[in-house]
């Protein structure tokens, strides 16, 4: 496999990233990196060491860095998490209030922990902790619960003072969104898994409404609510496609529970990705009230329930 | 009447959903199977998932129909709690036409 590490890598621009990436060989890992600048958004992070941790390290290949922004990566733990030596040295400074570096989350009682941990790393206000726990809680369990990934989930977030934004990305090498849709639906190819995850009620545990007692299929509608409502990027790569949702130009707000009717880009060309790849972008300046967003999602919910209800009636033969 | 202090499993933001089947399979069926009213008590708890309510509740609406809300009392919620539980209520009702 190779990756190529370009100068700049954000969700409104990771097409070209992802259209960079080479899955063949997937017994070695290949990294290479722009020679002046990286400046990346969490997701290109998470990526590269979820692939990394699918190898030994001898089996990774890193070129070494240039680009003055290369102490990003160290302090970013990736080449503590690839088990490889970048030769950098830095001295850390905490954390706190500005970034959280790779991590790994295999089980539900460490993504509790780095949830309670986290959390007050941003030095956030009720109304913007909300959101950020809230993904990613939603975002790892899923990873832990349908991934069927032996290394869990890997997670890094990074906050910008200049944009007053929180990144986050949340990545896996698992079995991908197809799959887990195909158990209970008949999805045509990846881009059409990623639709049908987002749509609400819908679950790859069951077909029927209401999910399983364990199991809804609301948790991706509630994140892309989140990200819609608050004028967001979010970005879903699995197998072959790419749903890119885009900031949101309508003033008034509105729900809409097929993700295609959201203003979006999407691909279902891509290199294939093994597994799921998410990033999130959540401003802190334009977030709205939880509660807000909860009465939206519980209109749109209800909606999508009685529209699929209603798609299944009979219809009368009129001779 | 059981009660049941939810901060004191979960803590201040409940999510895991481990936790939430576990209360529902040996806490809440259990009394509503001896005909005892329930009492979800959210007091410190600040935040909630849906899939945590869901693990949590939704079962319950399943098995025993709507009326079993006349049972549970959800104490001490937040709005954003008030609205997620509302939310998983309302589709579960959509959904079984209950």
């Amino acid at each position: 496999m190779k990756m190529h590490i370009p100068n700049s890598a954000w969700l409104n621009s990771i097409d070209t990233f992802l259209e960079g990436f080479d899955p063949k060989n997937p017994e070695e890992l290949s990294i290479t990196f722009h020679k002046k600048w990286l400046s990346l958004h969490p997701m290109v992070l998470s990526m590269i060491a979820a692939l990394g941790l699918n190898l030994s390290p001898e089996k990774i290949n890193c070129e070494e860095l240039e680009a003055k922004s290369k102490h990003y990566l160290e302090r970013m733990g990736l080449f503590d998490l690839l088990g490889v030596e970048s030769g950098i040295k830095i001295k850390k400074r905490e954390a706190a209030g500005r970034f959280v570096p790779l991590t790994q989350i295999k089980t539900p009682e460490e993504l509790t922990k780095f949830i309670t941990e986290v959390t007050p790393l941003f030095h956030l206000k009720p109304i913007h902790a909300e959101p950020l726990r809230y993904v990613i809680s939603e975002l790892v369990r899923n990873v832990l619960e349908h991934s069927k990934s032996p290394h869990g989930a890997i997670v890094s977030a990074q906050y910008y003072a200049k944009s007053n934004k929180i990144r986050i990305g949340i990545t896996d090498t698992g079995v991908g969104m197809w799959e887990t849709i195909n158990q209970s639906h008949n999805p045509k190819d990846d881009l059409d898994a990623i639709r049908l995850a987002l749509t609400p009620g819908i679950t790859g545990t069951t077909a029927k409404e209401g999910g399983t007692e364990y199991n809804a299929g609301a948790g991706l509608f509630f994140i892309k609510s989140i990200a819609s409502v608050n004028k967001d990027f979010l970005v879903i790569y699995s197998g072959r496609a790419m749903y890119k949702l885009l900031r949101r130009k309508a003033k008034r707000v509105t729900l809409k529970a097929d993700p295609f009717d959201d203003r979006h880009s999407k691909r279902g060309d891509l290199p294939f990705w093994n597994g799921t790849a998410v990033g999130i972008d959540l401003s802190l300046d334009a977030t709205q009230e939880f509660s807000f967003l909860l009465k939206l999602i519980n209109e749109t919910y209800k909606e999508a329930i009685r529209e699929r209800k209603k798609a299944k009636y009979k219809k009368p033969q009129f001779t | 009447m059981t009660h049941i202090k939810l901060f004191e499993k979960v803590g201040e933001f409940a999510e895991n959903k481990d936790i939430a089947a576990d209360i529902r399979v040996k806490k809440l069926i259990p009394a509503l199977e001896k005909g005892k009213r329930i009492v979800l008590d959210f007091e410190n708890v600040e935040g909630a998932t849906q899939s945590f309510i869901h693990a949590l509740i939704s079962d319950l609406i399943r098995k025993y129909g709507s009326e079993v809300l006349e049972k549970i009392e959800f104490k001490a919620c937040n709005e954003t709690i008030k609205g997620i539980i509302t939310i998983v209520v309302d589709y579960m009702q959509e959904s079984y036409d209950l």
